[in-house]
């Protein structure tokens, strides 16, 4: 029972908005204890945890390539770009980049997309491109509100792809802890569960996004001007 | 072969090229706490696997507590104004997006084809390691294509990257961080507990409770473990198998696929899975910490619901 005290402090903890980072190690770190570890130990498995799963920063090495395409004007081009197209808004594009990302996660390819590499320098600044080609500067919660949106945007379309296809890391899972218990099934069989949920994931997130325009338009009266 | 070492040698080198130039930074008044920060991350990626539990233990605390008490500031490296930017784009309109569309291209074929390659009897790039190798290489191949495009000061992509870095700030490391709790949590045996007390919990006579309790049960420990990879093990041990399964009969692979899918419902609302949903509210300079939770959580909800009506619909007719 007393192992769970690592979960009370990360309620805790980001009730009272300490910083994530400290929570997160003041988390393990009781729990090491409370398991009856010795201090000394817990801070060994902790840095013994920390090192094996430093492939998961890897991703950072992409922002020098991407930060020195921003110095170039990445995001301005991007702009440009979307304006070209008469008929986008925020919602469509967004909808359309949904669409996408989900079809490549289907595929197995989720490395086309992310924060770093394709909402921040790409997606977001297309969906402010968008309402304020139509609608002149947003106020900045506006603006912020659709930032936002760019970023589920891509998170939820993945999420909800990539499990149709048969080789993704969570299906290799269930396949493995089903086997385990005796109920060998094919992955096959997965990907054909989890397509109901992809459509209704695309249905219900497109829907959002549609209404995401027309929330827009009634806040914001159309720029004469632009 | 390339391996996780070359990768993880490529990393360490930016980090300390960031930890060296916000020494440097005279505009951010908090340089040597930036500069202590990478500089230890810088440490870990380079020396982690030669300094042992203990000495990586010790930097993580360190890392925590600069955090924590607010060490970091925004680094500030000279870069281009607005209107050179917008020149920029004028100038080289969507060519600039070559670059940045390369990195999954590469990563793509880095881990499709890349990996089949064989030189002098060794594999050319780890093939268990292929898809962060290939992105590795595909930002090295982004860059490679961005400089000449632009002819930047030569220290340009690491100021810039720094300047990102910055924008991140201690939320880079987050995502590591609860990998790593994860693991102490299943050392301790957090999951077990947490599943005998669900099991403990529901009613055993009802299909609709059953199929709730294991869907909203995955959500749950989900939003809490931050990652529905962790919370799938404990539920189907504790819910699925013993009461879906075997006691109504319902399909284990139906029970597998739509489980999971609820738990994803969770990570979409819980800052526990921070890559997905705290690092963009940095990235994206976001001033409410909760904003694409708030985005994500009325889908999130609707899809429960929904995956709870179609297990409910599903696993027990097949």
């Amino acid at each position: 029972m007393w192992v769970l005290v690592g979960i009370g402090i990360l309620i805790a903890g980001f009730a009272v908005r300490l910083n994530p980072l400290l929570i997160v190690v003041a988390a393990a770190l009781a729990t090491g204890l409370a398991a009856g570890h010795a201090p000394w130990t817990v801070i060994a498995e902790l840095g013994k945890a920390f090192n094996d799963n430093r492939l998961i920063s890897i991703a950072w090495l992409v922002l020098p390539v991407i930060g020195l395409l921003e110095r170039g004007g990445l995001q301005e081009a991007a702009r440009r770009l979307i304006g070209r197209f008469r008929g986008a808004t925020t919602g469509r594009l967004l909808l359309a980049y949904f669409a996408f990302r989900q079809g490549m996660g289907a595929l197995g390819l989720t490395a086309v997309g992310g924060q770093a590499p394709m909402v921040r320098p790409l997606i977001a600044p297309m969906a402010e491109a968008a309402a304020e080609r139509r609608f002149g500067p947003l106020p900045d919660a506006l603006r912020q509100t659709v930032r936002a949106h760019a970023a589920a945007v891509d998170n939820i379309a993945v999420f909800f792809g990539e499990d149709i296809f048969i080789a993704f890391g969570s299906v290799l899972l269930i396949k493995g802890v089903l086997d385990g218990a005796g109920y060998p099934i094919a992955p096959l069989q997965l990907s054909v569960w989890a397509t109901p949920t992809a459509l209704a994931a695309l249905a219900i997130h497109g829907a959002r996004l549609v209404w995401l325009d027309r929330q827009l338009r009634r806040t914001m009266t159309p720029d004469p001007a632009a | 072969m390339i391996g996780l070492g070359f990768v993880y040698g490529l990393a360490g080198l930016m980090f300390a090229a960031m930890a060296g130039l916000s020494a440097g930074d005279r505009a951010n008044p908090k340089r040597w706490g930036n500069a202590a920060f990478w500089g230890l991350v810088a440490t870990s990626f380079l020396a982690g696997d030669h300094i042992g539990g203990l000495a990586n233990g010790l930097i993580v605390i360190a890392l925590a507590l600069l955090a924590g008490l607010g060490a970091l500031g925004q680094g500030r490296p000279v870069t281009t104004s607005p209107a050179q930017r917008l020149q920029g784009a004028e100038r080289l309109g969507a060519r600039l997006l070559i670059p940045a569309l390369i990195i999954p291209v590469v990563a793509i074929l880095g881990s499709l084809v890349l990996k089949t390659i064989v030189v002098a009897g060794q594999p050319l790039i780890d093939p268990k390691n292929a898809t962060l190798v290939s992105l590795a290489l595909g930002a090295l191949a982004a860059l490679a294509v961005a400089a000449p495009m632009l002819r930047p000061p030569l220290l340009a992509p690491l100021q810039e990257g720094r300047r990102l870095m910055d924008t991140v700030g201690w939320a880079a490391l987050l995502p590591q961080m609860l990998a790593a709790l994860g693991a102490l949590f299943a050392l301790a045996g957090v999951g077990d507990v947490v599943g005998r007390l669900i099991g403990q919990a529901i009613p055993l006579d009802n299909r609709l409770a059953v199929t709730v309790a294991f869907t909203v049960g995955m959500a749950g420990l989900t939003a809490v473990m931050g990652n529905a990879f962790a919370a799938f093990p404990v539920m189907t041990a504790a819910v699925g198998l013993p009461l879906i399964v075997r006691r109504f009969g319902g399909d284990p692979a139906i029970m597998g696929a739509i489980g999971m899918l609820a738990g994803f419902c969770g990570t979409l609302v819980t800052p526990m899975a921070a890559n997905f949903n705290i690092v963009p509210v940095r990235l994206l300079e976001l001033d409410d910490r909760w904003a694409v939770i708030r985005v994500q959580a009325p889908t999130a909800m609707a899809l429960l619901a929904v995956n709870t009506a179609l297990m409910y619909l599903l696993v027990f007719r097949f």
